[in-house]
């Protein structure tokens, strides 16, 4: 557990790596800062030690060196593992709500808002008789 | 009466973040559950020149489980492994994922050897392929060569009576 917190996890990606292009390094550093390890759930590839996150790191690597495209390399994931190594999850059915439900929740607090003050304008004003006997009762107190 | 919302409200989440507690974020869905299983042609680990593929099992239901020596939770679900294959409903084909050899065939040595063949996976190549990420897991393919089954971590009797042998009963009839 110490040896866990004191590890920087920076110094996970070990592995050196030669790219061909410019290109390809910022493709492989983007893909494995955006897919998750699967071992450790809440850490990127880039970020973990685990031997799974070392494989596919690897793999990542290779892939890009085949010619193939991010998105490509990123479906060749999803294929396996499913839609959770995206940390980015992709706009689908099954993803709307995780998507624009926030929204969702946003424009329906914002109208429950709005109705509860209209209702507090529509109040109707204390007659006078009442605002009086308040009045009354209130310096009665203070005395 | 002017609380009936919120409270409603309130229910709503508490019964979803109860739902939400009692699921195990451990347990990802395969996507390949109904897919093809994917391709493999592996050394057995009795007989490295001897070459196993998943063409060789077509037309059988079969199991694949995937164990190392290093996995501890593969020592512990090796007993209802052992008791699957000796019912002998179908071939039970252990993927030595991340092993050396020497390790393995000790290990099947010291605990014995339940798998009909053995395939060598040393650098995890084809653990990728077939989504693997936690040892032990143990698969189910079908006839036409479809995953039909996953289970991630150590299967144990109750994983035995309650789904794996009554999946294997239904594909084999």
């Amino acid at each position: 557990m110490c040896f866990l917190l004191f590890t920087p996890p920076l110094q996970a990606a070990i592995e050196s790596y030669e790219f061909e292009s410019t290109q390809m390094e910022a493709d492989y550093y983007r893909l494995v800062s955006e897919l998750r390890c699967l071992v450790c759930q809440n850490q990127n590839l880039a970020g973990s030690n685990a031997d799974l996150a070392k494989d596919l790191r690897r793999q990542t690597y290779e892939l890009l060196a085949q010619g193939k495209t991010p998105d490509q390399v990123a479906q060749y994931m999803v294929d396996r593992y499913g839609d959770f190594v995206l940390y980015r999850p992709r706009l689908k059915r099954d993803t709307l709500l995780l998507w624009f439900g926030p929204f969702v929740m946003l424009v329906l607090v914002l109208w429950l808002v709005i109705r509860a003050m209209r209702k507090k304008q529509n109040l109707v004003p204390p007659n006078a008789d009442a605002l009086e006997r308040a009045r009354q009762l209130l310096s009665d107190n203070r005395d | 009466m002017r609380f009936k919302l919120p409270l409603a409200i309130f229910i709503l989440m508490v019964g979803l973040l109860a739902y939400g507690l009692g699921l195990d974020p451990k347990k990802v869905p395969s996507p390949l559950i109904d897919k093809p299983a994917p391709a493999f042609s592996l050394a057995s680990l009795h007989a490295p020149q001897q070459q196993i593929s998943n063409k060789d099992l077509l037309g059988e239901v079969w199991v694949l489980n995937v164990w190392a020596s290093w996995c501890v939770a593969c020592r512990a679900e090796h007993e209802f492994v052992t008791r699957l294959a000796q019912m002998e409903l179908v071939k039970v084909i252990g993927l030595n994922y991340k092993d050396r050899s020497v390790d393995a065939k000790g290990w099947l040595q010291q605990w014995g050897d339940p798998y009909s063949a053995s395939l060598m996976d040393a650098d995890g190549r084809i653990g990728i392929d077939w989504g693997v990420y936690g040892v032990p897991e143990t698969f189910i393919v079908d006839k036409n060569g479809l995953i039909k089954y996953k289970f991630i971590g150590p299967i144990n009797q109750g994983t035995l009576d309650s789904e794996i042998v009554p999946l294997l009963r239904e594909l084999l009839s």
